[in-house]
């Protein structure tokens, strides 16, 4: 599908081509809307892409030459180990990750110029149980917390906040103080934030951590609803991409320090897995759906000592 | 009621020159420390904000000492704090307390030299007395004007500053996002914090600033949902402590055969008695039954 009739198609009617070029010339004075334009309209013109991203932390080489690119309304799963740099190349995609080497383009924009197609959910989420703020007043921010001075009443702003927090089912608990939600009602309030602003892409890190199973099923289902019906592109990192698989179009993975990518069959298997978390992970097929365990779990060992499987046993793979 | 007011008014209540300055000072201290000690609390500054109160007791020493404005002394010490606080790192949650600690003690530090100084130099012996804990109907006509132009700064400053602001508290990961530079928001919201500190410090003394800064914005805190609100009733809360407690300290004359007792008790001990009868309001507060309700297309609550 073309990528003009995928936003047309994504944005409800509020935002296509046309949309693009005014916010472009309003908001992004050095880049002119042809390049905006330009790039919408040759078909499969990837909507985030990632060239020889390549990042130090002192003297460890935390990413080296990554490269992938998403599409349009396409839904993508980032996996790797502990500290692969899951996190690093996402901030690293909206502009946050200091001195990255390499090119990032977000609509044929860098990340800072881009701010306003991308929507960002990160990792670790605190609100105070005492922050005076609602759900709604934290979306109005996602509209709006970048501009200086007080707010005066909009019914823009507001009817915008308003389709965001729809967009997500928030609207039971929209009047209630932030810090006082449970986990999931938390995420699906920043998942509002960040959508306040109709982004076209969708970059959440680990949204499901800390979620019971129907809290993260939930939340995966909600993310897939945003992918098909508003026709977002989502880059979602995740340690148990179960309740991903079956929306899933394509996985990034990280290892060692690079990236590659494949459909969920080509990675969304044993041998793959494993390889890349160094330890034995078993796929099983269950009423048509995949789901990846862990293949071996504590056991006894011959002295009576508990024996955990180590990335060693996964060598052999 | 009107008896009440017929009562203040048949006192020369108003008609007084330094009960004028001192509820016109007062007032710009108290709205200037409700609206900056909501993000102060909610930015986890509330003891960089007691410490700067400490701290500008150097200044108004040293203008005793060094006769100059004690608003000036006291706003210079406070904002050279603030800025040691930022680059000693106030940024980092795990360095706040140690580099709010060693700016402190060196605050106090200069603050017992310029005591000194004041003492065997100057010969004002009340020089300690009025730094630490104020002296409101002592203060000088000219303070007025000056203190309603720091007042308006600090507001001007968190006005400009609140959306990013309160992105900020909110999360600064979401704030960066954004775009925001937390650095640059923390930088400016210490030195409105310094303002307000200032003013604090000039109106209920240095040591008793925290409590003007913190007291009704937790207060307020705790019975509020929503930033503006809890801004509103800081506000409202300042003021009634303030003004409440000039006008006792004031009607204390008379109840204690001609010595008033100091203004900034009287404002300690209503702030501190609003604080405890905000935790019952709090508490019903969370027993309000919350009913999910669709939210009304383009309109709020």
């Amino acid at each position: 599908m073309a990528y003009r009739e995928k936003v047309s198609i994504a944005s409800d009617g509020k935002r296509d081509g046309a949309d693009y070029e005014a916010i472009a010339e309003s908001r992004v004075p050095n880049y002119s809307a042809a390049i905006v334009k330009g790039s919408m309209e040759q078909t499969g013109t990837p909507l985030l892409s990632a060239e020889d991203i390549t990042v130090r932390i002192g003297t460890r080489v935390l990413l080296q030459n990554v490269t992938f690119s998403i599409g349009p309304g396409e839904f993508c799963g980032l996996i790797g180990e502990n500290g692969a740099g899951k996190t690093t190349l996402l901030r690293s995609l909206i502009g946050l990750q200091h001195s990255p080497h390499g090119r990032v383009r977000v609509c044929g924009l860098p990340p800072a110029k881009a701010r306003d197609w991308v929507g960002y959910v990160p990792q670790k989420i605190n609100f105070a149980p005492d922050l005076p703020l609602r759900v709604f007043d934290l979306v109005l921010l996602g509209c709006d917390g970048h501009r200086l001075g007080p707010r005066w009443f909009s019914r823009r702003l507001r009817e915008q906040a308003h389709k965001a927090i729809c967009a997500v089912g928030a609207e039971g608990f929209a009047y209630q103080r932030i810090g006082e939600l449970s986990g999931g009602q938390q995420q699906r309030a920043v998942i509002a934030h960040a959508m306040a602003r109709q982004p076209r892409l969708l970059l959440l890190d680990e949204p499901l951590a800390n979620l019971d199973f129907r809290s993260a099923s939930e939340l995966a289902q909600l993310l897939g609803h945003l992918s098909r019906v508003h026709g977002i592109s989502v880059l979602v990192t995740a340690h148990d991409i179960n309740p991903l698989l079956s929306l899933l179009d394509r996985i990034v993975y990280l290892a060692k320090g690079r990236a590659a990518s494949g459909s969920i069959e080509e990675v969304v298997q044993e041998e793959t897995l494993s390889r890349l978390y160094g330890y034995p992970v078993a796929v099983i097929k269950h009423g048509g759906k995949l789901l990846v365990l862990p293949d071996v779990g504590p056991r006894e060992g011959e002295d009576g000592c508990y024996v955990v499987p180590d990335a060693r046993s996964a060598e052999g793979v | 009621m009107l008896v009440w007011l017929a009562h203040i008014l048949h006192f020369s209540f108003f008609h007084s020159g330094p009960v004028r300055t001192a509820l016109l000072v007062g007032g710009c201290a108290a709205v200037v420390c409700a609206v900056i000690g909501v993000f102060t609390i909610l930015r986890g500054h509330a003891f960089a904000g007691h410490a700067l109160g400490d701290v500008s007791s150097a200044g108004g020493s040293a203008s005793f000492f060094l006769g100059i404005s004690p608003l000036a002394g006291f706003l210079g010490i406070a904002a050279i704090a603030a800025m040691s606080l930022e680059f000693l790192g106030v940024r980092r949650v795990r360095d706040q307390d140690v580099a709010t600690g060693i700016v402190l003690g060196a605050g106090l530090g200069l603050s017992a030299l310029f005591l000194y100084f004041d003492i065997t130099t100057t010969s004002t012996t009340g020089a300690a007395v009025t730094v630490m804990f104020g002296s409101m109907f002592a203060l000088s006509p000219s303070l007025i004007w000056p203190s309603i132009i720091v007042a308006i700064l600090g507001l001007g400053t968190v006005s400009v500053l609140y959306r990013p602001l309160l992105l900020s508290v909110a999360d600064p990961e979401l704030a960066a996002t954004r775009g925001i530079s937390n650095r640059w928001v923390g930088m400016l919201h210490l030195l409105a914090l310094a303002g307000a500190v200032a003013l604090a410090a000039l109106s209920v003394g240095s040591v008793l600033a925290s409590a003007l800064l913190i007291g009704p914005a937790a207060a307020a805190l705790r019975v509020s949902r929503r930033p503006c609100v809890a801004i509103s009733w800081a506000i409202i809360l300042g003021l009634v402590a303030v003004w409440g407690g000039i006008w006792l300290a004031y009607e204390s004359y008379y109840w204690f055969s001609g010595n008033a007792w100091p203004v900034s008790f009287f404002v300690v001990v209503i702030i501190f008695a609003m604080y405890l009868l905000g935790a019952p309001c709090q508490q019903l507060l969370r027993r309000r039954v919350r009913v999910a309700e669709p939210l009304p297309e383009g309109t709020e609550r």
